[in-house]
């Protein structure tokens, strides 16, 4: 397989020549990986599945466009809607012929979430998620107090856990760190 | 086929979705709304969860049978959950020490299962040894708090862990199955984790004020789909829609 480097993917940064395919047009990678890498997350619309590291590698096999992802959480509703929204984007773009592979081996984890996507969850309101295996504070988004509670390990969504801010008292989610 | 492989994820998959579903009962009815989406969120994991291992299932035996021909239209003494996922919801004491000693369970099963050697197997232990930890340390502040609460909530979270205890030596039961995955590498030694699983519950029931039952008579038979009565009904009303409507899909 053919691969595309993902940002803050480590891997097989040589792949970015195009296998010739014996028949058929071969797609075009690089803009079929800069059409994928903006696809937003459903439940978090300010982060792209790239920013989230969900969004793995973009690849060609034969006349295949291959995109792989990996779940966030196994039982997380917007896998399907991300599956689904590869797919549709892929052809509305002129790809028809595209697989969505599932890969669950390295499971992710929020250390995928790069500084600037972190960055642009706080400025939405979502509390980024600590390094793994960090005790440090966890800010309030508005107002940036480390003086904040947790009111529930499970918020509104499977990657979220609801906190409070004891300083301006506005309630606020916290991306789990897992 | 590997026929043990297929029978060993079987188990994995059903353990999962049953708890997952019996959780599932407690969506809308949760003592108060963070808890309703805890255990709700919860059981999302699990489903999640059985939905890889059943999926792979069908994929090792090979013929044809998907995650939802597994988990909509296979007959009671098909299912190879231990029984302890089954038994009914109980109280939210019952629902949380019964979550508590099956998270310690799984956190320790499946952190073993990451060094499978098989590929899939380990790679689904790996998204599931991190949702388990995070599970238990969530129902293990709950029986913490019921336990070495009101006297009251301390008497219902010991009368459940006097119902729930011999149900829980199902969990380190061998056969041939789980022999043959041991030798093959792919399956955890039972009696080391079973070592493991005692030393993760015993300090939070202590510190909670719980008194493991002593000698108790071991319940099991799911494995080999001898099910409680209460199964059935599980069934019946998971499986309603396709059982009315073979093959729909939406």
């Amino acid at each position: 397989m053919c691969s595309a480097l993902i940002p803050g993917r480590r891997g097989n940064s040589a792949g970015q020549s195009v296998i010739m395919a014996t028949n058929g047009p071969t797609p075009d990678i690089d803009r079929a990986r800069d059409i994928v890498s903006r696809i937003k997350d459903p439940e978090i619309p300010v982060l792209t599945i790239a920013d989230l590291g969900v969004l793995r590698d973009v690849g060609v096999e034969g006349h295949r466009l291959v995109v792989t992802i990996t779940p966030t959480y196994t039982g997380c509703p917007a896998m399907k809607a991300i599956e689904d929204d590869i797919r549709a984007t892929l052809h509305g773009a002129g790809y028809h012929n595209v697989e969505v592979r599932m890969q669950l081996s390295p499971a992710w984890t929020t250390d995928w979430i790069e500084e600037r996507a972190r960055r642009k969850l706080e400025a939405y309101g979502i509390a980024p998620p600590r390094p793994v295996g960090s005790r440090g504070p966890i800010h309030c988004p508005q107002c940036r107090s480390t003086n904040t509670e947790c009111i529930s390990e499970f918020g509104s969504t499977a990657c979220k856990a609801l906190y409070r801010c004891l300083d301006c008292l506005e309630p606020f989610d916290y991306f789990k760190c897992i | 086929m590997s026929a043990a492989l297929f029978e060993y994820t079987l188990r994995l998959g059903d353990d999962a979705l049953i708890d997952g579903q019996r959780l599932s009962e407690w969506c809308g009815h949760g003592p108060f709304l963070e808890e309703d989406v805890g255990v709700a969120n919860t059981a999302l994991d699990l489903i999640g969860r059985a939905r890889l291992l059943l999926a792979y299932a069908g994929t090792v035996e090979g013929k044809g049978r998907g995650e939802d021909d597994l988990a909509y239209t296979r007959d009671e003494r098909e299912w190879r959950n231990v029984l302890i996922t089954e038994l009914p919801r109980g109280d939210f004491a019952f629902t949380t020490v019964r979550q508590f000693l099956l998270d310690a369970f799984n956190r320790q099963l499946y952190e073993r299962l990451c060094l499978s050697l098989d590929a899939t197997l380990a790679g689904i232990a790996g998204r599931a040894v991190k949702e388990s930890e995070y599970h238990l340390r969530h129902t293990g502040e709950w029986v913490l708090r019921l336990g070495d609460g009101t006297r009251e909530s301390n008497r219902r979270a010991q009368r459940a862990l006097d119902d729930l205890w011999p149900y829980t030596a199902e969990l380190f039961e061998s056969d041939p199955v789980q022999e043959q995955m041991e030798a093959q590498g792919i399956a955890p030694a039972t009696a080391s984790l079973r070592a493991a699983w005692l030393h993760t519950v015993e300090p939070p029931l202590r510190s909670a004020q719980l008194m493991i039952p002593g000698n108790t008579w071991p319940q099991t038979g799911g494995r080999q789909g001898m099910h409680s009565e209460h199964m059935g009904f599980l069934l019946a009303e998971m499986q309603f829609v396709q059982r009315a409507y073979p093959g729909q899909a939406w």
